[in-house]
Parts: C-alpha cells; sequence; structure tokens
C-alpha cells in the first residue's frame, strides 16, 4: 500500500523522464492556485521563492521574527556538490554512492541519485544569487572535505555556509514578497493541519505576537519545518527547532519515518553545567586539519585532570590517535556515527579528560607546523624559525575556521590556538521524518515535506554538507515541479472556504489543547520536563541502545507526559506573546515523539549508521547491520498512542549499488 | 555569584515600562547571559509570577534574535560578541547589570526585551538581493572568476547577522551600517553590480521611511556591532548613493 512512486527506467534517467512526463499547471491556472509553505530554512524560502515565481500564490510562515533567522542560519562547514572541480575523480555517481553507502543502506537509490544530480546546480544558483563562497587566489572556488568520503567536494563560506545560503535564499523569498507573490507570515506557528476529504486544504496558525488563532486555506501545505533534535532537550539545533508541526501531520495521517535515525555529531563543545540550555558544534570540517585524541596512560588522563600536567606536555608516542588507530583508511575523517561511537567508547574506557569524564581532544598542532611550513615557503621566507612557522601555520587556520576559534574560546575560555580544544558527541540532526513519496509527498493528500523535515535522503547516517544540499535540492529544484503533478487536479476547485465544519473543528482542537496547558494549575515550570525527557532519550535511545533501556524509556516517557499534562505550569495568557506557551505546545509533542522514536528503535533490531544497538555488533565491536531482516524503511502510522503505532516496510531495492558491510578501515 | 539584575519589564506595545529588581544568587560563571535569564524566568515561574520575555534562538550568535542593551551597551560589554554568548564571567561578582530592549522608533517593543525589526527585512525587499530567478539554468559557478580579495570583503559584509544592535547604538537611530552591509556585499561581487545603482536607492529610500535616524558618522555601531562589520562599508555606500542619485537625475 505504501507507494514511494519511484519513476521506471535506468537510474541516471529517472529524474529527467520524470519531468518529462510529470504533469504540469499552466500559468494562467498557478495564479489560482494557493500554497502554504510552512518554514522558512533553506528548504523552506527556496521552495516558496521558486513556487512564487512559477506562478502559485504563496503564504510563508515561519515563528522567528524574520524568516532569516530559520535554524539553517546556523550551518557552519560547507554544501556539497559533484562539480569535481579539485578534479579529483567526483562525479555525480560519486556523490550517490557516497551518500548511500555514509547513509548506511538505509536510503532510497533513486532519491539520492536525484539529489546528486541536481547538487551542481545549486552551487551555480547561489553564486548567481551573491553568495560569497570561499575562493582561491586564482578567482576559482575552493573546495574541502568532509568525513566519509575522499575526494573535495565540499563548498563553503568560511564557517558560516548555512548563513551565506539561507541569506541567499531569504534574498530570493524577500524579492517575491517586494512582488507580493509571497504573503510572509513571521511569528506565526502552524498549531494543526485541516484536512478535508482527506485531502491537506489548511492550517491553523498561532499568531505568537497577539495569540490569535488564525484559519489559513489552500491547495497544497508543504512542511520545511526542521527536524526533531531537540527531543533530546540539549542539542546544537536552535532552541525553538521542534517538531510539532510534522507531529501534528503525523496525526492526521502521515506516517512518519524511521524516526530513531538520529545524527550524534562527534566534534560538539561538551556539557558544562545543569544550566546549560544547548550545545554548540565545532563543524566537521575542522576534522580536515584536527586530530583526535586520548592519552593512552590513565595517569596522564590522571595527571591532566590533577593540573599536573597540560595535554601540550604529551608527546606524541604519549597520546592516542584512536581514530588514526582504528580506521587507517579514514583516520580523522571517518563518517560522523562512526567518529561518535569512537569517542564513546574511549571515554566509558575512563580515558576521558575533563572533570566530568565526557570529553577527548581535538588538536591542531600538527597543522599549525603543516600549513606553516607551506606558507613560509610561498612567502619565501629562509631558515623560518619553529615559532614563526607555527605562528604563520596559526594565520592560516585562522582564515579557514576563525570564527569557530573564536566561539569556542568564548564559550569555554580556553584558547584553542594555544591548547587543544576538548570536544564529545552531542545530538545534531535527525535522518528521520515524514514518509515522502518521490514527488515528496506525505501520505496525505497534499500535504508535502522538504528539507530535514523529511526522511527520504540521508538513510541511517547523513554526510557532512549533505542536509545544505538536500534542503536546496529540495526546495529549489524538486517539489517546485513534482507539486504540479497533485495541482494539475485542483485547476478548477477555486479558493478554498476557511468557513467550513473541518477548520471549525481545528480550531476548536487547537484552542481546547492550548486552554488546557493555560489553566493547568501545575506548579513545575515547562523546561525541568524538557530536561527530563531530555535525560531519557539520551540515556536509553542515544549513542547505544538495548531492548531493555528502550522498554523502560517508553514507559518511563509515558509517565512523565502524564506528569506534564497534570503538573506544568505555563504563565501568562494564551491571548498574548508569550514563550512559555510556546515551549509548552512543543514540549507537548515531543513527549509524544520520543515514544514513537523508542518504539522505532525497539523494533529496529540491527545496527546501521546512527542506529547502534549493543545486541548486533562485530566482535571488535563496530556496528552489525541485518541487511536480510531490516533492508526497509519503517514508516509508522498513527494509531492514538505513540507506542501502539502500525508499522508499513518500504523495500529498499538496491538494483545500482552492492550492499557492503560499512568499512573505513 | 551573585548579581543583581534590573529589568525592563513592558506589558505590551504603547504601554509604559519600568525597571524591576531581582537577585540572583548562585551564577556560575560558565553560564550564559540567556542561560541566566532562564534561571531567573524558572524562579519567576515558580513564584507564580511571569518570566522575561526575550528573543532568542541558536544561541551562537549566528541567527541575529538576541537583543539585549546590558548596562548601556547593545548585547553588553565584551567585542565581536552577542547576547547569547556573553558569558557571566564577564560580569563581577556583587555587580548590578541593567538589562533593557532595543530602543529605537523604528524597533517598536512587543513585550519587556522583545522587539520588532521587521522593518530591516522591509528594507531588503525594497532591494537588497540579485534579480535573478531560481531555475537553477544559470552559467557554470566558475564561469566569472571573482579576485579572492573582493570575494573576502563581500563575504566579510554579507556577516552581518541583522541584528540591530548597530541602530540601538546610535543616537540617531540609524541603520546605515546594516544597510550599507548588504549594498557592499552585492556591489563587491559582479553578479550584484548591474542593479547596484537602484538598489542603493530603494533601499536608503526604504530606510528613511522606516523612520531610521541619520548617520553622523559617531562610529558607535561599528564599535558595538557583533560581527565586526566594518563603516568603510558606509563610506562605500554613501559614495554609491551619491553617483547614483547624481546620474539618475
Ligand atoms: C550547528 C549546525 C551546523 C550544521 N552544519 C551543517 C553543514 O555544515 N552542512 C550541512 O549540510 N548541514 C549542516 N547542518 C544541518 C542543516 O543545517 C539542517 O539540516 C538544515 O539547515 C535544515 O534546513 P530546513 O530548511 O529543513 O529546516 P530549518 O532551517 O530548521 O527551518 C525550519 C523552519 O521551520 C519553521 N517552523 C518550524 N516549526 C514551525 C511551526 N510549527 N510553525 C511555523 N514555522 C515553523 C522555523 O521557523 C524555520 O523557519 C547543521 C546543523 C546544525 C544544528
Ligand atoms: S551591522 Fe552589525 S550590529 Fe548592525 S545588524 Fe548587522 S550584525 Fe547587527
Ligand atoms: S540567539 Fe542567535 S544570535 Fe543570539
Amino acid at each position: 500500500m505504501l507507494d514511494s512512486r519511484i519513476p521506471e527506467g535506468p537510474l541516471a534517467e529517472k529524474w529527467n523522464t520524470h519531468k518529462d512526463n510529470i504533469r504540469l499547471v499552466n500559468p494562467a491556472n498557478k495564479r489560482d492556485i494557493d500554497i502554504i509553505v510552512v518554514g522558512t530554512g533553506l528548504a523552506g524560502s527556496s521552495a516558496a521563492a521558486s513556487l512564487a515565481e512559477l506562478g502559485y500564490n504563496v503564504k510563508s510562515l515561519c515563528f522567528q521574527d524574520s524568516p532569516r533567522r530559520a535554524h539553517s542560519i546556523a550551518a557552519q562547514g560547507g554544501i556539497n556538490a559533484s562539480k569535481n572541480y579539485q578534479n579529483d575523480g567526483d562525479s555525480v555517481y560519486r556523490l550517490f554512492y557516497d551518500t548511500v553507502k555514509g547513509g548506511d543502506y538505509r536510503s532510497r537509490e533513486a532519491n539520492v541519485h536525484r539529489l546528486a544530480e541536481v547538487s551542481s546546480n545549486i552551487i551555480d544558483q547561489c553564486v548567481a544569487q551573491g553568495v560569497p563562497f570561499a575562493r582561491e587566489y586564482g578567482g576559482l572556488l575552493d573546495n574541502r572535505s568532509f568525513g566519509g568520503v575522499q575526494v573535495s567536494r565540499t563548498f563553503y563560506a568560511k564557517g558560516q555556509t548555512g548563513q551565506q545560503l539561507l541569506l541567499g535564499a531569504y534574498s530570493a523569498l524577500s524579492r517575491q514578497i517586494s512582488k507580493g507573490k509571497v504573503e510572509m507570515l513571521n511569528r506565526h506557528e502552524m498549531m494543526e493541519v485541516v484536512k478535508v476529504d482527506g485531502k491537506a486544504r489548511g492550517i491553523i496558525a498561532r499568531n505568537l505576537v497577539t495569540g490569535e488563532i488564525e484559519r489559513h486555506s489552500a491547495h497544497a501545505v508543504v512542511l520545511c519545518t526542521g527536524g526533531y533534535g531537540n527531543a533530546f532537550y540539549l542539542s546544537t539545533n536552535a532552541m525553538g527547532s521542534n517538531v510539532s508541526a510534522a507531529w501534528k501531520a503525523h496525526k492526521q495521517g502521515s506516517f512518519f519515518a524511521n524516526p530513531c535515525f538520529t545524527q550524534i555529531h562527534p566534534t560538539c563543545i561538551p556539557v558544562s553545567g545543569h544550566y546549560q540550555s544547548k550545545l554548540t558544534l565545532m563543524s566537521e570540517s575542522l576534522r580536515n586539519d584536527g586530530r583526535i585524541w586520548v592519552p593512552k596512560s590513565k595517569d596522564d588522563v590522571e595527571a591532566i585532570l590533577n593540573g599536573s600536567k597540560l595535554p601540550t606536555d604529551l608527546k606524541e608516542e604519549e597520546r592516542d590517535y584512536y581514530l588514526e588507530r582504528r580506521y587507517p583508511a579514514f583516520g580523522n575523517l571517518v563518517p560522523r556515527d562512526v567518529a561518535s561511537r569512537a569517542a564513546k567508547e574511549r571515554c566509558d574506557a575512563g580515558f576521558g579528560v575533563n572533570k566530568t569524564g565526557h570529553a577527548v581532544y581535538l588538536d591542531f598542532a600538527s597543522a599549525f607546523v603543516r600549513y606553516g611550513k607551506t606558507e613560509a615557503l610561498t612567502r619565501g621566507i629562509q631558515n623560518p624559525s619553529d615559532e614563526t612557522i607555527v605562528e604563520l601555520g596559526r594565520e592560516v587556520i585562522k582564515s579557514k575556521y576563525g570564527n569557530l576559534f573564536d566561539m569556542y574560546k568564548q564559550i569555554t575560555d580556553d584558547n584553542p590556538y594555544e591548547t587543544p580544544m576538548m570536544i564529545y558527541p552531542a545530538v545534531h540532526y535527525t535522518m528521520g521524518g515524514l514518509w515522502v513519496d518521490y514527488n515528496l509527498m506525505t501520505t496525505v493528500p497534499g500535504l508535502f515535506a522538504a528539507g530535514e523535515a523529511n526522511f527520504s535522503d540521508h538513510g541511517a547516517n547523513r554526510l557532512g554538507a549533505s542536509a545544505l544540499m538536500q534542503g536546496l535540492a529540495d526546495g529549489y529544484f524538486v517539489l517546485p515541479y513534482t507539486i504540479g503533478d497533485y495541482l494539475a487536479d485542483d485547476i478548477r476547485t477555486g479558493k478554498i472556504s476557511t468557513e467550513t465544519q473541518e477548520f471549525d473543528a481545528a480550531e476548536k482542537k487547537v484552542k481546547d489543547e492550548i486552554q488546557a496547558l493555560i489553566s493547568n494549575n501545575g506548579d513545575t515550570p515547562v523546561d525541568d520536563f524538557h530536561r527530563r525527557l531530555g535525560l531519557i532519550m539520551w540515556e536509553k535511545c542515544g549513542m547505544a541502545r538495548n531492548e531493555k533501556d528502550l522498554k523502560q524509556a517508553i514507559a518511563e516517557i509515558q509517565e512523565l507526559r502524564k506528569e506534564f499534562h497534570s503538573n506544568v505550569l505555563v504563565p501568562g495568557s494564551e491571548n498574548a506573546f508569550n514563550p512559555e506557551l510556546e515551549k509548552a505546545t512543543r514540549l507537548a509533542d515531543f513527549l509524544e515523539l520520543g515514544e514513537a522514536m523508542c518504539l522505532d528503535a525497539l523494533t529496529r533490531a540491527e545496527s546501521c549508521g546512527g542506529h547502534f544497538r549493543e545486541e548486533s555488533q562485530t566482535p571488535d565491536g563496530e556496528a552489525l547491520r541485518d541487511d536480510e531482516n531490516y533492508t526497509f524503511v519503517s514508516a509508522w502510522e498513527y494509531t492514538g498512542t505513540p507506542s501502539e503505532a502500525k508499522l508499513h516496510k518500504e523495500d529498499l531495492i538496491y538494483d545500482n549499488i552492492e550492499l557492503k558491510q560499512r568499512s573505513y578501515k | 555569584m551573585n548579581i543583581t539584575l534590573k529589568v525592563w519589564r513592558q506589558k505590551g506595545p504603547n504601554q509604559v515600562g519600568a525597571m524591576e529588581t531581582h537577585k540572583m544568587t548562585e551564577v556560575s560563571g560558565d553560564m550564559s547571559f540567556l542561560e541566566m535569564m532562564d534561571v531567573l524566568n524558572g524562579n519567576l515561574i515558580r513564584e507564580g509570577k511571569e518570566p522575561f520575555a526575550f528573543d532568542h534562538d541558536c544561541r551562537e550568535g549566528i541567527c541575529g534574535s538576541c537583543s539585549m542593551f546590558i548596562n548601556g551597551e547593545a548585547h553588553g560589554p565584551g567585542r565581536n560578541v552577542t547576547t547569547c554568548q556573553l558569558h557571566m564571567r564577564s560580569f563581577k561578582d556583587g555587580e548590578t547589570i541593567h538589562v533593557e530592549p532595543w530602543r529605537s522608533a523604528a524597533f517598536p517593543v512587543i513585550k519587556d526585551l522583545s522587539v520588532d525589526r521587521s522593518s530591516f527585512d522591509r528594507i531588503i525587499q525594497a532591494g537588497g538581493y540579485v534579480s535573478v530567478n531560481t531555475s537553477g539554468e544559470t552559467i557554470d559557478a566558475n564561469a566569472i572568476p571573482i579576485p579572492k580579495h573582493d570575494a573576502d570583503q563581500a563575504f566579510d559584509a554579507a556577516t552581518c547577522i541583522g541584528c540591530g544592535a548597530c541602530v540601538a547604538t546610535c543616537k540617531n537611530s540609524s541603520a546605515m551600517l546594516f544597510v550599507s552591509a548588504k549594498v557592499s556585499q552585492l556591489s563587491l561581487l559582479p553578479q550584484g553590480k548591474p542593479e547596484s545603482k537602484q538598489r542603493v536607492i530603494r533601499m536608503v529610500d526604504q530606510m528613511d521611511l522606516e523612520g531610521f535616524g541619520n548617520c553622523t558618522n559617531t562610529g558607535a555601531c561599528e564599535v558595538e556591532c557583533p560581527k565586526g562589520i566594518s563603516i568603510t562599508n558606509i563610506a562605500r555606500m554613501n559614495r554609491a548613493f551619491l553617483s547614483s542619485n547624481l546620474t539618475s537625475k
């Protein structure tokens, strides 16, 4: 019954054939069609701008005070594209292959190939918009490498790639707003999907400034609402990132795919105290030049902790560069899931280098020397001293990652030019999301999902620099066309009325839910519950999972959810600007999603990508996939209680790639 | 450490506001300023009072949401940081800290510390873009080499986060630093050049329409800008504006 609608034909021709055969809406008819795009990150801004350019009437929403502040703004390291500018053997096929392999063979071949095909266009498009990517002295675009690949295909703008790409998409969106083709609703939160005759025909939104509950109708609704990493409370996501829009869609009939596939990023600044509200990423690009290590001996760990030794006092042979040791072929550039687990393994074994025992070093000392030497040569400095070399090297590193080093210093009060950074894995990205077909439509007709909100391209583990690629691919180049296939039936529908029973009922439901939270006579603030949920998720559904813990987690989350609804205290009024109420409605959904994530993790009794089941590992502790039993997408249908959701399997068929146990050794 | 906070309380737009005093104990130097505010808000909620509303999202200095005027400085003491990146170790034990919203006619207060900066969006909508469609069918990204120096300068201007600290700091509430950053970014790149004349005129007109004040070159904005946007951008824009106005007349 799950039809992914993947076009027939050879892999490399599917997308073109599909575009040739897809139904279109002619320009005159587009003027009569309304589309709501929720979210203004890379996926939402690019989709809204492109749909408006094509001629549709677009309404766009974001909960921030400006579309430019969507969470995509925080992406640091870069965006992939198979341009092969470095002439290092890159190609569409190789990008496709790396992404499928990186995803541990749990993504759809056809979707990933399409992504690789359009990747080059993204770079052309962004440059045309004035995105200031990094360039070489000759004036051409520069590239760097990311984990899990052996070519240099990542385009970047220092450590602010997401910001620059989003500002590009925001400018395209702004242009359409100025033309009146997009109506922009800032500080608006989507609270519910409205279905009419089984199709998505609008949404209920809350104006976050006035508290007013509004009805918005459309012929199709597109969710570009980002990922749900904040189910863990502490993550690298922005504070407002949430699952609510996707979860509401799920409860209205959209299947939720692979909710347990979460990405724990290996290089983040470790937790420092219980008041901590978020974790800060140190971009993966740093692993191009930084080497990860812990001391070889526990005595040295002890000495570092009691302050009698500094990390810089340890000689080379006293350090365990454990990634280089375990994975000589990829070294520090193994994929994220592998790097994270390796850090956990060392810290669990007692080699953690900070007082919590949860930190490893990321060291740039050898990069300073390497770059310093080259720089001395290019500047024609004869016989440079060691200090000069290191100084020159620091300048080079500064030009590459200056803002990240500054950020690190600001947060930790340590100077990473002098002493190695301390890092630890943290929740970062969610590969799971709303199940979509090849056209990016969910199982509710007329309801689409793009960007991190859908599940489609990254399998069980996302490779670095490919989320930005996917967000813009979906928004600029895929959705604007595939949505026509659905809307072709709507050219005679006419305006959708909001004065209907369906809108009445949806509005009432939203108002009742808000009322229940506001008038609850509890005594505990929202954040306390969120922290407790986060802890359950991190400990039992985090970097390593097992059956017993997952079952316990489900019970604990159900208990916590009850307690939340009987005991949460939400101050203020529903008819005003009320950030605490926003947090409460979002947490209510996380408390349901968490349970669904644990259920998904429980039923997938194999290890793959970011999902590591302790019961399924090789003798040397590597993740062990079970292709015979689990080569499918888990698409969950909501039935009333998250942990009683119904499982639908979409079998994954690999015609072009041979399934192998991933090895980076 | 212990601190005393004096925080702006204002129920809504067009309402009278006032400072409210709160004592905080056991503040850790490793807390960010916003985490300290979270703790304060948690205490207030438990006491049955309303927390202070403030804008924030990324908490790593890039989204431009956070916007507090702390001890008379936009984003508080410290250079090149936003409020979310400010840590309590920047303050002394026993210190009294004043926290106010951005103040500018073009940024009306919504509630407490939260203000409406949609005027910035409207300035961008007036012309802060390259008029190219998103079809992807443009020329190859490497077809036009761009000198690294120009690309780097464009990048530096493009790092503006649209926070509004420059406006809040300026005694005239001028938005020149913000506007000039966008104008510079696009005029430094070949892709932005064809429209540079009309862009600068439209954006400056919109800026005036929104009620931002004039620039009198005090340079205060540059000092408080968390991204180190340089006032040379203002000079560059002024030149462009003058020549555009001359040629278009
Ligand atoms: C710190 C960090 C660094 C990263 N670096 C990289 C990198 O270098 N390369 C890479 O490829 N990827 C990176 N990623 C991942 C990447 O940034 C994200 O996956 C991607 O930006 C998501 O884009 P999006 O458009 O799907 O969603 P988002 O950018 O998260 O946007 C979501 C939008 O939805 C809106 N929204 C959400 N819910 C609602 C609602 N209910 N009502 C109304 N609006 C709503 C929000 O306002 C927002 O506009 C990074 C992620 C993080 C956290
Ligand atoms: S110029 Fe600086 S202070 Fe002004 S909005 Fe941009 S980043 Fe903020
Ligand atoms: S919260 Fe994003 S810049 Fe401060």
